[in-house]
């Protein structure tokens, strides 16, 4: 037991470091971007005071934002404070999910772009059975998130097939896939299928009621039933990984691809297979999106959560566990980053840069290690450029 | 020039890579360093290179005194370092790998290259090597790329020679070559310290030989030292060489190959017209210069190439054109001539990597669902079975010494029903010890009735341990031997010449 948290205490470790490192130097940033700090930069004392005061109250905002807001609890009630973090955990459920994806794939050698895409495609596929028809209840939801998941396995495993049979590689076929996926949903939504009635702006009908996923804490708050499909998905993921020969030739294959095909695995299959449940998990994203908490389906439904999914998988250092608390972390910084906006001077657009150099830490752990002079780090840190050259 | 070390000593951690030791080096001198695999040889280079820093211990050269701590300080000195794998650019042309951190650039700033030409190409003729300048190095073979190495270490002023396990990566002739590009140096006045584990190497050259075992050095011994008794040096107990070998008679043919071609995307030949039998309890072994084909028809004998043509029938099944995993399955053991590329997964853990082709296989699992308590189980009894020294079944593939890589990767080819093995080059890198061990276990495959294919290119393995040898030669088989054959003939043979 005193193993596995040191082991755990060890992975975490860099991620932590990272974060901490991204918050300081975005920390600089806000202050050069408060006039009111800028305007006393003559006197080092004051300046001082009032540059730590305004990183205090940004970050304070942010924290409110994401988890727990002071004045929302004293107006309404205790549990109304909560609200931020409904908030947040409905912006990380489609997020873990993407992040999934790309997990899985980075796990079988392969640098999945494509999560945008994908995702796309399970929020078209379960958009479309969402309103479409009429079933009773769960049965409904359950067919649109199938649907989803379908046409996202689909999208995905064409990604694999290519791969497989052509050589061609998945990072360059999978962004041109994400241009298509994105122009395709342009197009869907001017066709009478998606268009909602008597309007003309790409917007599709809302999903029937009985395809909605349920809240979990009542009508005033968000949360609904997503994050435990996220969370399921996240175990099924970490299952399939270590407790089967699906997952042992995926993993076989993502180490040493030559050494599998030795073994007489199959690459290619491993490949097409790869791709076909990365692209199923981002649906499942897409879907979960949609059915959770946009109910109708909009050209910009995949916002960033594709690309976000990325940088999500990489914070998680390709581990389902790791994935599952690097979304909760942007989706907390994407929620409170709203809150730290409205309340300080401090644009939202400095969540963005604390992202960008979270990334940037965790893809070089030598920097981190020799930062905080720490040894014996476990360089994981190059996952993304060895799924690159694999 | 002499080279004299003084109680060297280096740990890392709790291991005592180094533990006092004392080197003498004398003025155009063959020093070799005799030693297994793990015994410290390669450190104590390294810290004489100046890329590792020793806990204590001094140099001297020439009798005075100097400190090394990085590598341009031992370059200083005189000290030139040949490393086992090569440090050169692949996609650089000679010229510019030999000019490499000693770049001078023209008045018009551009690179500086016509007196560096001028001296390669007379150092190379002083050493009678043939050697393009503009020739790209990924394009050379590994024999040229190594005299380049030499030449580069020698166009600086190395009058101290380190020579990390030459001749691992050398085919027996480029081996020879070697050895006499070895002696014209001492001519020259050039000491040289030869890193080996390769006895008959060592005998054929050394003037010295310092053996080192477990860090430390064990014995000084005289070049007219037999081999055995320099390999029990080395291994520290007595060690049987020349294996016993019990006549075989006459059994069923269990593997009949008929006109196997094999060739690449765009149709050229890479195997000919192979043909030949093996039968039950024999080895044969490929014989030939790396590189004739050998790994091309090693690989189809389990579908791991993809254009062959022919007939490979086991036990009357049909091989060609099946799955690998089928392949592998109807009843063929397949050792890779790389355990590291092919033969392993580094990151696996040694359990994991003893079920790479039967993960699918009860008791490993059932249907999709791995079985971890009997993956544990089976691996704890393989690596009592075949001797595989780690501290853990959980431990990487990649913390375990070379032989203990074969061991593993021997330990899950031969333990399933198979008749046929196929063993690509099963000691290339690997020490006595190691070597000793994976031979009896080939001769106990064979005793037990499996019939056995080997690739070497190790032609002291092939008459050690072959019933017939065939011997390769631009994708074809020239022509199959007994083991009346001499080196003599084999090595005719080997250079493609039939009498």
């Amino acid at each position: 037991m005193k193993k596995f948290l040191t082991r755990i205490a060890e992975s975490a470790l860099l991620p932590f470091l990272s974060v901490l490192m991204a918050f300081f130097i975005s920390g600089i940033l806000i202050v050069f971007s408060d006039t009111q700090v800028l305007k006393v930069i003559g006197s080092p004392l004051k300046f001082i005071q009032r540059a730590s005061s305004s990183v205090f109250h940004s970050y304070v905002a942010l924290f409110e934002g994401a988890f727990f807001d002071p004045n929302l609890a004293q107006g309404h009630s205790l549990w109304q404070g909560f609200y931020p973090l409904s908030e947040t955990i409905v912006t990380a459920t489609p997020l873990i999910l993407a992040g999934l994806a790309v997990t899985l794939a980075f796990q079988a050698g392969l640098f999945n772009i494509g999560a945008q895409g994908q995702f796309i495609f399970g929020a078209l596929g379960a958009s479309y059975i969402g309103f479409h028809y009429s079933f009773p209840p769960v049965i409904h939801v359950i067919l649109a998130l199938l649907a989803g998941v379908f046409a996202s396995s689909l999208w995905g495993g064409f990604v694999g097939f290519l791969k497989a049979k052509t050589g061609a590689h998945e990072v360059i076929v999978t962004i041109m896939m994400n241009y298509i996926a994105g122009f395709f949903i342009l197009w869907a939504l001017k066709t009478h299928t998606f268009l909602r009635p008597r309007r003309i702006d790409p917007l599709a009908p809302e999903v029937q009621p009985n395809a909605q996923l349920p809240h979990l804490l009542g009508t005033t708050m968000r949360l609904h039933a997503g994050i435990i499909i996220a969370l399921l998905a996240a175990v099924f993921v970490w299952w399939l990984l270590n407790k089967t020969t699906i997952g042992f030739q995926f993993r076989a294959v993502g180490a040493n691809a030559s050494a599998a095909k030795t073994a007489g695995i199959s690459v290619s299959r491993t490949t097409i297979l790869t791709m076909t449940f990365a692209g199923a998990l981002a649906g499942l994203g897409g879907a979960v999106h949609v059915l959770g908490s946009q109910y109708a389906l909009t050209a910009d439904i995949a916002g960033s959560f594709g690309f976000d999914a990325i940088t999500v998988a990489l914070l998680g250092r390709g581990k389902p566990t790791g994935t599952v608390f690097a979304a909760l972390l942007f989706g907390a910084l994407r929620t409170g980053g709203r809150t730290m906006e409205a309340n300080t001077n401090t644009p939202l657009d400095i969540v963005l840069v604390i992202q960008a150099l979270i990334v940037l830490f965790v893809a070089s752990p030598s920097m981190v290690r020799f930062l905080f002079r720490v040894k014996n780090l476990r360089s994981q840190g190059t996952l993304a450029s060895k799924a690159w050259n694999s | 020039m002499s080279l004299e070390l003084r109680g060297v000593t280096k740990s890392f951690g709790a291991l005592i890579a180094n533990d006092n030791i004392n080197l003498k080096v004398g003025d155009g001198e063959i020093h070799a360093i005799l030693g297994e695999n793990g015994a410290g040889k390669s450190t104590l280079m390294n810290i004489v290179y100046g890329l590792v820093q020793p806990d204590s211990g001094e140099f001297l050269v020439n009798g005075a005194p100097v400190t090394i701590n990085q590598p341009a300080d031992a370059l200083a000195a005189g000290i030139g370092m040949v490393h086992q794998h090569f440090m050169l650019i692949p996609v650089f042309t000679v010229l510019e790998n030999i000019i490499l951190g000693h770049e001078h650039s023209n008045k018009f700033g551009a690179l500086e290259t016509t007196d560096a030409r001028a001296k390669i190409m007379a150092q190379a003729s002083e050493f009678g090597f043939s050697i393009d300048p503009d020739a790209v190095v990924e394009t050379l073979s590994v024999g040229v790329q190594q005299r380049v190495e030499i030449l580069k270490a020698l166009m600086y002023d190395a009058k101290i020679l380190i020579l990390d396990e030459p001749t691992a990566v050398l085919t027996p002739q480029e081996t020879d070559e070697f050895i006499e590009i070895m002696k014209r140096l001492r001519a020259r006045g050039t000491s040289i310290i030869f890193i080996s584990h390769k006895l008959r190497e060592v005998k054929a050259v050394a003037d010295k030989i310092t053996v080192i075992r477990a860090g430390k050095v064990v014995a000084t011994a005289d070049p007219n030292s037999s081999q055995e008794e320099l390999a029990s040096l080395m291994v520290g107990r007595p060690v049987n060489l020349t294996e016993k070998k019990a006549l075989h008679h006459d059994k069923p043919v269990v593997v009949k190959v008929r006109d196997l071609n094999v060739t690449d995307e765009v149709g050229r030949a890479l195997v000919s017209h192979v043909s030949f039998d093996i039968q039950a309890g024999e080895i044969l072994a490929i014989a030939g210069v790396q590189g004739n084909g050998q790994s091309e028809l090693a690989n189809a004998m389990v579908n791991l190439h993809e254009h062959v043509h022919g007939s490979i029938l086991l036990d009357e099944q049909e091989i060609v054109g099946l799955s690998v995993n089928k392949s592998l399955h109807a009843g063929i053991a397949y050792i890779p001539e790389s355990r590291e590329l092919d033969g392993l997964i580094a990151k696996f853990s040694i359990a994991e990597n003893l079920i790479l082709d039967t993960h699918q296989e009860q008791p490993y699992s059932r249907s999709i669902f791995l079985s971890h308590k009997n993956v544990e189980e089976e691996a704890k009894k393989k690596v009592i079975e075949f001797d595989i020294r780690t501290q853990s079944i959980d431990s990487p593939a990649s913390s375990l010494s070379g032989g203990n890589k074969q061991k593993v990767v021997l330990a899950r080819e031969l333990s399933r029903p198979v008749k046929l093995v196929v063993a690509c080059q099963p000691t290339r890198g690997l020490d006595v010890g190691a070597i000793e061990f994976v031979h009896k276990r080939i001769l106990e495959e064979r005793e037990s009735g499996r019939a056995i294919l080997l690739f070497s290119t190790e032609l002291d393995e092939v008459m050690t341990l072959a019933d017939r040898i065939a011997v390769m030669y631009q994708g074809e088989i020239l022509s199959i031997v007994d083991t009346s054959a001499t080196r003599e003939e084999i090595g005719l043979l080997m250079a493609g010449i039939k009498s």
